[in-house]
């Protein structure tokens, strides 16, 4: 039991992690390409159109942005 | 964090101050103090930012022609990894005031909410213009700032 319970901390305190907040000038690794959502801003937008008009709908899909919230 | 503490500083105050290694080779310290009296465009950059890359030969253009009239340009670099900052300055090469800050205690200083961002400095060490992001026909509204500020 108590051991299931260290885990469960253990799993917390993991967590914790991704509560980082990144700085605007941390952001290099975040915006190399292969962190993007979409790599390739044209790609991206040619799949939205076909998506759009086979689905009949439009929206939802990600863009592509630089990671330095200024693109 | 509250809004209030995400607010970027504001012109009219003064401006932080700022003591870096220099990024050209010999690495003398480059202090903002040391520039009192004359005009700053203080920009904080990285290598991985694509305005970054259009503001360089803007920059570089504004310091050379207005560099006689007490116009310089000190940019600070917030790579992480120098090489990357040397490859891109390679690219785009200019000749104003280069430091680095691997800290981050000088972004934190000016409370930037993105990269670029650059802080118009007047002789008398005030921030006169926060100036967030670059694009490409920015150049000539800054300019303006530019000579309004060297003109007082």
């Amino acid at each position: 039991m108590n051991v299931l319970r260290c885990l469960v901390c253990l799993l917390l305190a993991f967590g914790l992690c991704a509560c980082e907040t990144v700085e605007p000038w941390e952001r290099g690794a975040l915006a190399k390409r292969e962190m993007q959502w979409a790599p390739d801003a044209m790609e991206i937008s040619l799949q939205a159109q076909i998506n759009a008009s086979k689905e009949a709908s439009s929206g939802g899909m990600g863009a592509a942005g630089g990671g330095c919230g200024c693109n | 964090m509250s809004l209030a503490a995400q607010a970027a500083l504001q012109p009219g105050e003064p401006a932080p101050a700022v003591s870096l290694p220099s990024l050209a080779p010999g690495g003398e310290v480059i202090s903002l103090a040391a520039l009192r009296g004359k005009v700053v465009y203080l920009d904080f950059w990285a290598s991985w930012c694509g305005p970054c890359r259009i503001s360089f030969p803007q920059l570089e253009q504004l310091r050379q022609e207005l560099g006689p009239q007490g116009f310089e340009v000190l940019a600070i670099n917030l790579d992480e990894h120098q090489a990357d900052a040397d490859k891109f300055l390679a690219e785009v090469p200019v000749s104003y005031l280069l430091a680095r800050d691997t800290s981050g205690d000088s972004p934190r200083a000016y409370q930037i909410l993105g990269m670029p961002t650059g802080f118009l400095i007047d002789r008398e060490g005030n921030v006169r213009l926060v100036h967030n992001g670059y694009r490409k026909s920015d150049g000539a509204a800054l300019r303006d700032h530019i000579l309004e500020v060297l003109g007082e």
